[in-house]
């Protein structure tokens, strides 16, 4: 948790053209619809730190995990991994993902040896025994390597996942909802797995999930998403403890807690998640905030320093 | 030994075993292609070997004796008394051997505009697709009778009758490959966005080895189906092309030869020397086209 942030992501945006085709616009007189999946998003992981970001289904979660990667371009802003791009680190093999859907994460034509050993070999790098080597660290057997994807559970096709990811001797992982697929019972044991490996191999974690139960445990810092905006950013004990943004509180309101007390005055969540092509005035959680006034609707609330947590909302203190 | 073993079990050889149209299309398949393979051993006489011929044999009917020479022929002899029967199993090779690749070219070049065209998509994309709906709107058999007429007037006049065969294959194989093109586009849109291809991309690997060893062993399963069926529709078109005079030249008569030259004495009651060619391209063509349905019933998931 020390010295230089091995991940810098500086006012990160992203914006999606979805105008209807050109006919339309001209016969139906429709206009240009511009989305911003992603807008000004900015956070730092530390070297050996896990990060995790977290937000309802279209808060961008996904979008920023395809850019810290690599994978799409940002509209504005950058991602800096040890002082480079994302395409740099790409290419020493010093960043690489885990998927969410682990029944399409895996190329089912190939062997599990040959999927695992891919981004090695893809660098000109030594294979042999790898994927065995990496099978067995993961939990799975030596043998497994010679079968196809469509042989293994869920939860075993993500362990492929992540031994693959590994091949490469990342510095940085990036999970986008690597539990979200699986039963419950396997998600703890993927969980764990992942904590195990950073101890052992120095990783660094950038965590997607929507769930804010399943980060509790694994992630130092979490940052809360809402419609591709940051809206708060604590330790994860801070988090759970003091959350200081309303919509921090509707999720952990949301979220079941194993012994069913409701802690605080949280409001039940209320309302939809608003089109993002056509977000609302200054602050974009104004309309299902229960405690917003006039100054909500007018004004843009800036990320700022809240004793010790960045919180973007005008009235926390 | 396994190999076989598993091969046997697998879904498709179950559901080959339990379709007996299936099966009976292949046994005619099979023999009718063993016995192109084969006709230099099978064939009672060579065709082409101008002093085998006996032009009194000539207009001989089928299984009935010569009344000059004496001879008796399974399948009659035409005017200038050529075994039906051989020629049959010689024209069978021409046929299969333009059909066969002519799908290997429509399938290439279809495969390899459809695979760059789904994945890149953009401007590569409608370009090459509109060149697809462009070629669609004129029948294949116009597109194939423009190149083979280019062709020929290209062509030196002592090499044609050489060159003939391979101008059918360029022929048939261009005008064939829109299909291959839009199905392969379609499925690597599919696949192109799944994970293990964004997986492969971070791997550091280049699109052109993504797209070959990712993408395309997923995309090749309906390939299959429409070689299977687009062989059918080649060795028709060929024999079309044929029997229009364009094909394949009396020195090497494919089925499509045959049946234009019985045809002249259809009505002067010599009638076997069109009928029997006729219905060896009619099982040909009709066995290929049963098999390929099959494939394609089987091999669809949406009708398990």
């Amino acid at each position: 948790m020390s010295g230089r942030p091995l991940v810098r992501v500086e006012s990160l945006s992203r914006r999606f053209d979805v105008s209807p085709p050109w006919l339309d616009r001209v016969i139906g007189r429709k206009p240009r619809r511009v989305l911003g999946a992603v807008v000004d998003v900015s956070f730092e992981i530390p070297q050996g730190g896990v990060y995790a970001l977290v937000g309802e289904s279209g808060s961008g979660k996904s979008t920023i995990a395809k850019m810290v990667v690599g994978l799409l371009p940002p509209s504005e802003g950058a991602v800096e991994i040890e002082g480079a791009g994302p395409a740099a680190a790409r290419d020493r093999g010093a960043v690489q993902m885990i998927f969410q859907d682990p029944h399409s994460s895996l190329n089912p034509r190939w062997k599990v040896r040959d999927i695992i050993a891919e981004p090695a070999r893809a660098r000109g790098r030594d294979t042999d025994g790898l994927a065995e080597r990496l099978l067995e660290l993961v939990g799975l057997f030596a043998e497994d390597a010679g079968r196809h994807p469509h042989e293994f559970s869920g939860g075993q096709r993500q362990r492929i996942s992540i031994a693959r990811a590994l091949a490469s001797e990342p510095r940085l992982i990036v999970a986008d909802e690597p539990t979200s697929a699986l039963d419950v019972s396997v998600q703890a044991q993927v969980i764990n797995l992942m904590s195990d490996l950073r101890e052992a191999h120095g990783l660094t974690y950038l965590f997607i999930s929507h769930d804010l139960t399943v980060v509790e445990h694994v992630a130092d810092t979490i940052g809360v998403l809402y419609l591709g905006r940051l809206v708060e950013e604590a330790g994860s004990d801070e988090l759970f403890a003091d959350p200081r943004h309303p919509y921090t509180r509707m999720l952990l309101a949301a979220a079941p807690r194993i012994d069913g007390r409701r802690e605080g005055a949280a409001p039940p969540p209320a309302g939809e998640i608003p089109d993002p092509a056509d977000p609302p005035s200054g602050c974009v959680f104004h309309p299902r905030c229960p405690i917003a006034v006039e100054r909500c609707r007018r004004e843009v609330p800036r990320m700022r320093d809240v004793r010790g947590v960045r919180v973007a909302c005008h009235l926390a203190e | 030994m396994s190999r076989m073993a598993r091969a046997w079990d697998s879904d498709l050889a179950y559901g080959f075993r339990r379709s007996p149209l299936a099966v009976l299309s292949l046994a005619v398949l099979l023999m009718l292609v063993a016995g192109a393979v084969l006709a230099p051993l099978v064939a009672p006489t060579d065709p082409f070997d101008p002093a085998s011929l006996d032009l009194m044999n000539g207009f001989t009917p089928p299984l009935t004796e010569n009344e000059f020479t004496g001879e008796r022929f399974l399948l009659g002899t035409d005017d200038q008394g050529r075994d039906v029967f051989s020629a049959i199993l010689f024209g069978m090779r021409i046929s299969l051997m333009v059909g066969v690749l002519a799908v290997m070219l429509a399938m290439v070049i279809g495969v390899s505009l459809g695979l760059v065209a789904g994945f890149r998509g953009g401007l590569v994309d409608s370009v090459v697709m509109r060149a697809a709906d462009v070629q669609l709107t004129f029948p294949a058999i116009l597109v194939a009778m423009l190149i083979f007429g280019v062709a020929k007037g290209i062509t030196p006049v002592e090499y044609r009758d050489q060159m003939a065969i391979w101008v059918l294959v360029l022929a048939i194989g261009f005008s064939d490959w829109v299909q291959f093109a839009r199905v392969v586009r379609g499925a690597t849109m599919v696949e192109r966005d799944k994970d293990y291809v964004q997986a492969a991309r971070l791997t550091g690997r280049g699109s052109l080895s993504i797209m070959l060893r990712h993408v395309l062993p997923n995309v090749l399963s309906p390939v299959l189906v429409i070689a299977t069926i687009s062989l059918a529709l080649a060795i028709i078109a060929e024999a079309t092309l044929s029997f229009l005079g364009v094909g394949a030249p009396p020195t090497q008569p494919s089925l499509g030869t045959l049946i234009r030259i019985g045809q002249d004495f259809l009505f002067s009651g010599e009638w076997w020397i069109l009928a029997f060619p006729a219905a060896t391209l009619l099982a040909l063509a009709l066995s290929v086209n049963l098999l390929g349905d099959w494939l394609r019933d089987t091999l669809n998931p949406r009708l398990k």
